[in-house]
């Protein structure tokens, strides 16, 4: 397959890359756009992105297993005038977003233990790059869609802290009027679309969601629709049948979305290597003939590239493309789990790698920000968070009056009463008190 | 109103022979419904839509449907023109499911749509119900008006996770946020010797989900006007066709009309007794009833239609008039339709009953392939006679 042929497709398309490991050779790396030269200056290591799916076999380029290192590969900081990654603000901007993210999910551990919360609240600590660097990466336009680990997400997006606060503690002013709770985060301002306890449902959503783009454009005519959706899922997710399925039907129609598969190596008390038969998930993507990235998760800018390079795709009508994020939690599943299963090893393998720290370091090292402007952010942020708690503190808990509100869009579903009204129009009825 | 108006229906239920069933269209049927009530249809505001049908409705005036006024059509082709009707009026309205398109449609209901607007608009699926039924929900949250169809309605079970979760609660978890305007149907109920897993009753299955509206068609005429209202409802929408009466055979406006969801419809007004039933028990009791009116008794039958929400109204003001009230239905026994209706009956109309109300259902066993098993899992017309004989001689 010629590289002309790739060219024509608007190329820099993407195929199995490896970022743990030592760099990768640069056969064929001629069809690539420009990619070759940027790095991640974080660690020196390469993200490769290049041609796509197929033809990477006749390019000779297998790429090879995924291996998590011990410690990330440290080489000498590169000079500032490498680094074309980032500009001040939007490295500031990731910052903020990562440290809300983090600040966010540690009240939320809080006031779990002070009994504001309750019920399953699974935190995102640890994983913030890949909310980060993937929703940041999005227009506003754009979708997404999650699972029960949602709240970082929801921020990530745009949905306020004191919506998604409000919402976890159950009052009216919540983003779902405190009718969903930790796992079903909704914004239809922020077109966050879930929020969804059931692992894999919320795949079938996004594709939907993916298909109404492909729809708007092309029977409604609406070029000025483009939105690309994202799907958000962990690894004991790519062992359901709506993953494969929706993989599939998503190539078989160049669908716009992005299954973004956050590999925290853990389904709850599973390891993901007990799980699953093949557990690099990157290669599935190829059985289903779309692109499969493998990305370091913990690294917000190279999470950041692979995601722009991925969004882009979809955008202009390549296709999906499948990216799996290495990543880790350092919290159990939820604030129900004991976390006993785990090895210290593990944990401290991945502690040591933690995305903010390490992006703090990166900002400070090639003079993007000063000690200052973080703890400024950080300050911020923290204010915020407090604000968050006490708003939905104050705030008031649902009347008995909304139980049914939200039943129905047309609550003419509800029916016709036996005096021939329809049932929604009785007073007692719509004040909850009525007798359903 | 002419005595020609009140003939009689003719009727033979696809179910006898191999012969379609032709049902001929009775405008007096919709005459009797407002006037037995009082007009009370016309006056209620909520009830705009229904007035809007009724004035729609072709012979809407005493004198008899003629040759000229509407035109005969086959269910599966009703179901076909109100979709097609709907996805012409309204862009954003399409149809997903396995072969839909270029096939057609496993029963023709989708036949000719492919050609006339796309492969995206009717759009064949691979085989993931569970999968395609969800993208349904996702593209129907963000602005379509999705038609799902389950090639036949058991496969909608593998379905179930978005049916449940996702079509009837997202609504409501996202706090009125996000609207599912999903309409999923499919041929269901007992076939003619296609095995168990062809042959189900799912009418009992989505009954409790919260969120859905379910409506089951019966006729040409209700089944081209409950698929119009149920594409445009906001709400999730189950509409249950019968494998058996895709050939029904009816005479219907050619004027657009779109019937009201949540309404049952008066087939055969009556004093004795109440017969309520849907989908093809409606054909069977309408068969018996021949019988029982040579015997000289006079039963109203009700086809409910909706089967969630019940028409309360309806279906009191029948019981308030005759006292007595026989259900039959082709869902299980347990757990079925007819187990929430009598529940509904005796909260609301317990001082106006004479007796328990009755019911008939299919038995609780999973449909054998064998003929005579078959026919045995279901409610037959003779069974409907011998009950109703029973309760009208005070036997039982």
């Amino acid at each position: 397959m010629a590289a002309s042929s790739l060219a024509s497709r608007a190329v820099a398309s993407l195929s199995p890359s490896i970022s743990t490991g030592a760099s990768r050779d640069d056969a064929g790396s001629s069809s690539v756009v420009g990619f070759h030269k940027r790095s991640s200056a974080f660690t020196g290591r390469r993200v490769r992105i290049s041609s796509g799916h197929g033809s990477s076999a006749a390019h000779g380029r297998r790429s090879c297993v995924v291996a998590a290192t011990a410690a990330p590969v440290k080489e000498s900081p590169p000079k500032i005038a490498d680094i074309e990654l980032v500009t001040r603000e939007e490295g500031l901007e990731l910052y903020e977003d990562m440290i809300l993210g983090r600040c966010f999910e540690d009240m939320c551990a809080q006031m779990y233990y002070r009994s504001k919360m309750f019920g399953f609240v699974h935190l995102y600590n640890g994983q913030e790059a890949v909310s980060t660097g993937f929703v940041k990466a999005l227009k506003k336009d754009d979708y997404i869609c999650s699972t029960y680990r949602d709240h970082v997400h929801a921020l990530s997006k745009g949905v306020p802290a004191r919506q998604v606060m409000s919402e976890l503690f159950g009052k009216a002013t919540g983003c779902c009027r405190g009718q969903g709770g930790s796992m079903h985060m909704f914004s239809k301002e922020h077109r966050l679309l879930g929020g969804f306890a059931f692992i894999g449902e919320g795949i079938p959503v996004a594709t939907g969601a993916a298909f109404n783009t492909k729809y708007s454009r092309e029977v409604l005519k609406d070029l000025s629709v483009d939105a690309v959706t994202l799907a958000f899922f962990g690894d004991g997710t790519c062992n359901n049948g709506q993953f494969f399925e929706c993989l599939n039907m998503a190539a078989l129609w160049k669908l716009p979305i992005v299954y973004v598969v956050e590999n925290n190596l853990w389904a709850i008390g599973m390891d993901h290597f007990r799980a699953t038969s093949v557990p690099e998930i990157w290669k599935k993507g190829e059985a289903f003939g779309m692109p499969g990235v493998h990305v370091d998760g913990m690294d917000v800018l190279k999470v950041r590239e692979v995601a722009k390079e991925a969004i882009a795709r979809a955008r202009r009508g390549d296709g999906p493309t499948l990216v799996e994020c290495e990543t880790y939690r350092y919290r159990g599943h939820s604030l129900a789990d004991p976390d006993e299963l785990r090895k210290p090893e593990q944990k401290n393998k991945y502690a040591v790698r933690d995305p903010i720290a390490a992006f703090k370091k990166y900002l400070l090292e090639n003079g993007l920000a000063s000690e200052a402007d973080l703890k400024a952010i950080e300050k911020k942020i923290d204010e915020i968070v407090e604000d968050a708690v006490e708003f939905a503190d104050a705030s008031p808990l649902p009347p008995r009056s909304q139980l049914l509100e939200n039943v129905f869009a047309d609550p003419r579903g509800f029916g016709i009463g036996p005096d021939g009204k329809y049932r929604c129009e009785d007073p007692a009825f719509t004040a909850g008190t009525a007798e359903v | 109103m002419a005595a020609a108006a009140m003939a009689q229906k003719v009727l033979v239920p696809c179910s006898s022979s191999s012969s379609c069933g032709k049902v001929q269209f009775s405008p007096s049927r919709v005459h009797t419904q407002a006037i037995a009530f009082g007009g009370e249809l016309s006056q209620s505001s909520s009830r705009k839509n229904k007035s809007l049908a009724l004035k729609a409705v072709a012979g809407e005036t005493s004198a008899p449907v003629t040759a000229k006024s509407g035109h005969e059509i086959l269910l599966f082709d009703a179901l076909r023109e109100g979709l097609e009707e709907e996805m012409a009026r309204d862009p954003t309205v399409c149809v997903m499911g396995e072969d839909v398109g270029h096939y057609g449609g496993s029963y023709k209901v989708t036949k000719g749509l492919a050609e006339k607007f796309g492969d995206l608009r009717v759009l064949d699926t691979p085989i993931c119900e569970n999968s395609f039924t969800g993208m349904g929900i996702g593209a129907a949250m963000t602005g379509l008006r999705t038609v799902v169809e389950g090639m036949n309605m058991g496969f909608l079970l593998l379905a179930y996770n978005q049916i449940s979760n996702n079509a009837g609660m997202l609504h409501y978890t996202s706090g009125g946020q996000f609207k599912i305007p999903v309409v999923i149907r499919g041929p269901g109920g007992v076939g003619k010797q296609l095995g168990a897993e062809h042959s189900q009753r799912l009418e009992s299955y989505f009954q409790s989900v919260p969120g859905l509206q379910m409506v089951a068609c019966s006729t040409p005429y209700n089944a081209k006007g409950l698929m119009k209202a149920a594409i445009r409802s906001d709400n999730p929408v189950i509409l249950y066709e019968h494998v058996l009466l895709y050939n029904l055979k009816e005479r219907i406006p050619d004027e657009e009309y779109v019937l009201c969801l949540e309404e049952a419809e008066l087939v055969r007004p009556g004093k004795d007794i109440t017969i309520l039933t849907y989908s093809r028990m409606r054909h069977f009791v309408l068969q018996a009833a021949k019988t029982l009116v040579e015997r000289g008794y006079d039963p109203e039958i009700i086809d409910i239609r909706s089967l969630k929400p019940f028409d309360l109204f309806t279906i009191g003001n029948s019981i308030k008039k005759t006292h007595k009230v026989l259900i039959v239905e082709e869902c299980m026994r347990t757990g079925g339709i007819g187990a929430s209706l009598r529940a509904a009956i005796v909260d609301n109309f317990w001082d106006f009953l004479d007796g328990r109300p009755e019911c008939l259902s299919s038995q609780d066993v999973p449909t054998p392939y064998a003929a005579t098993l078959e026919d045995a899992t279901v409610v037959q017309p003779a069974q409907i006679i011998v009950k109703v004989e029973q309760m009208l001689q005070g036997l039982i």
